[in-house]
């Protein structure tokens, strides 16, 4: 018990110190996931979107594949990056195995699905709204979609934080494809298991509140969206 | 870009036809009431003329070309479309989409606002308005880009008598700028108060139709609707 407690302690002077350690660890998380977000977002808005516009031949299919991939256990994730990545496999001479782009990309593979899924979502009820003025209008296909997209921001960020809270606390991937070297690729999720691991719990608690509290700003905002949303504002 | 000419327009959906065949013509000035009884094809005689109803067989087509036709007109559905967006915004929006820039079209729809009695609510969201604000908006922003044909679906269905005044109201003055209006409506009231002719639907077809047609009905199943009896 009295460890627990001599933990909080430490933690919480290691964040009020602002200790070194801990700020580069959360700075990388936020520059893996952030990164990863980015990327993420620059593939699924336009394709969720286009999802929900466009009616060709094996539409749902590509949403069943989305739908399933969402699911995708991100161990085996890493295990397919790292495969591909690793010296002998087909993307080894980009030197890429343990670094933090190894990382990024194994996160936009996990997240993507995800965002896109619920950009779909968003979108097509969105579009069902807006089709018959929209077409009546004459609306340019380019002018559609740019309509849906600004009109359905809120959703839009909505389903990036949702992507956002879904890299930041990952593990398995970015434990496998990282490595978890120190001041290279140790992240909040893989320092917190090393080291509760080794018994450090002052340093693992200290990056565990900072991970709480992401999370927490995060699903903070996507409630006040989807209610702000539900009041009939837009 | 009138007269426009409807031709053996026919629409089926799942081996049933909707609509037709129908062939008629839509030419000079005022304003065409489309009456029928629930079902009849109404709203769908109305898409088709729009050209939002894909047809099964048959052709519609205006004085000019097609491309021309479709930005010279504009359609008020039976439940109008509220954009996420402001008041002024939903206003402005058919302007923005032809390519006015952002401050010129905020200023039209500022005075549009004004002209439907929404002049004080411009900053407010659009899904914040009542049934009768939503109709009103709806209609200003059909007229905004000044349309020669305007088509409206039951625009006054749910709406209390001052709404409706106010609607009938700047349909009057549209129609007697030299605005085309076809009107679909269940108001007998109305149509009489509004129409310069008429087309009464049954089953999809059109059962009768001319100048004459409110007030000296030439088919005993018309003069039965027009006395509100029940026609199927
Ligand atoms: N997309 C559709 N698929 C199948 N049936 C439809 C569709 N749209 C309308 N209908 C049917 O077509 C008929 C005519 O509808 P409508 O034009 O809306 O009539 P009205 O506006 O006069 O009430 C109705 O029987 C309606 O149920
Ligand atoms: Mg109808």
């Amino acid at each position: 018990m009295t460890d627990i407690l001599d933990g909080f302690t430490a933690a919480f002077y290691l964040l009020i110190g602002l200790d070194s350690d801990l700020i580069e660890i959360s700075l990388r998380s936020l520059h893996v996931s952030l990164t990863a977000l980015l990327f993420a977002c620059a593939i699924a808005f336009p394709l969720g979107t286009y999802l929900a516009v466009q009616r060709f031949r094996h539409r749902r299919t590509v949403i069943s594949v989305l739908n399933a991939l969402m699911g995708l256990p991100p161990v085996v994730v890493g295990l397919i990056v790292y495969v591909f990545l690793s010296r002998s496999g087909p993307l080894g001479v980009l030197g890429l195995l343990f670094t933090p782009t190894a990382m990024i990309i194994a996160q936009v593979i996990i997240i993507t699905p995800l965002i896109a899924s619920i950009t779909h979502q968003a979108m097509r009820d969105l579009w069902a709204d807006y089709h018959d003025l929209l077409i009546s209008l004459n609306a340019t296909k380019r002018q559609r979609i740019a309509t849906l997209i600004i009109d359905g921001r809120r959703n839009l960020l909505t389903a990036a934080l949702a992507g956002f809270g879904r890299a930041i606390g990952e593990v398995g991937a970015i434990m496998i494809v990282g490595g978890n070297i120190d001041h290279a690729t140790r992240v909040l999720t893989t320092a917190i298991a090393l080291e509760t691991g080794k018994g450090d719990f002052a340093l693992a608690l200290g990056l565990g509140f900072v991970l709480i509290a992401l999370a927490l700003l995060v699903n903070l905002s996507i409630h006040w969206l989807s209610r702000t949303e539900s009041d009939g504002l837009w | 870009m009138l007269p426009l000419r409807v031709t053996g327009a026919m629409v089926r959906r799942r081996g049933k036809t909707l609509l037709g065949p129908i062939d008629l013509e839509l030419a000079g000035t005022g304003l065409t009431v489309v009456i029928g009884p629930n079902g009849s094809g109404k709203t769908t005689l109305l898409r088709v003329m729009h050209g939002i109803e894909r047809l099964t067989a048959g052709q519609i087509a205006w004085a000019v070309p097609m491309a021309e036709a479709r930005q010279r007109q504009a359609y008020v559905f039976q439940q109008p479309t509220m954009l996420r967006r402001s008041v002024a915004d939903n206003l402005a929006f058919p302007l923005r989409l032809s390519g006015q820039p952002q401050a010129q079209a905020r200023e039209t729809a500022a005075e549009w606002a004004c002209r439907i009695g929404l002049g004080d609510a411009l900053d407010r969201p659009a899904l914040r308005l009542s049934g009768g604000e939503r109709q009103k908006l709806a209609l200003a922003r059909a007229l905004i880009r000044s349309p020669k044909v305007l088509f409206l679906d039951e625009p006054c269905a749910n709406l209390d008598g001052r709404a409706t005044r106010d609607i009938e109201a700047l349909l009057v003055e549209v129609r007697d700028t030299g605005t085309r209006i076809v009107l679909a409506t269940h108001d007998m009231g109305q149509a009489r108060r509004l129409a310069t002719e008429g087309v009464f639907l049954r089953s999809g077809q059109v059962w009768e139709s001319g100048t004459t047609l409110l007030t000296a009905p030439q088919t005993p199943e018309l003069a039965a609707f027009l006395k509100g009896d029940i026609v199927l």
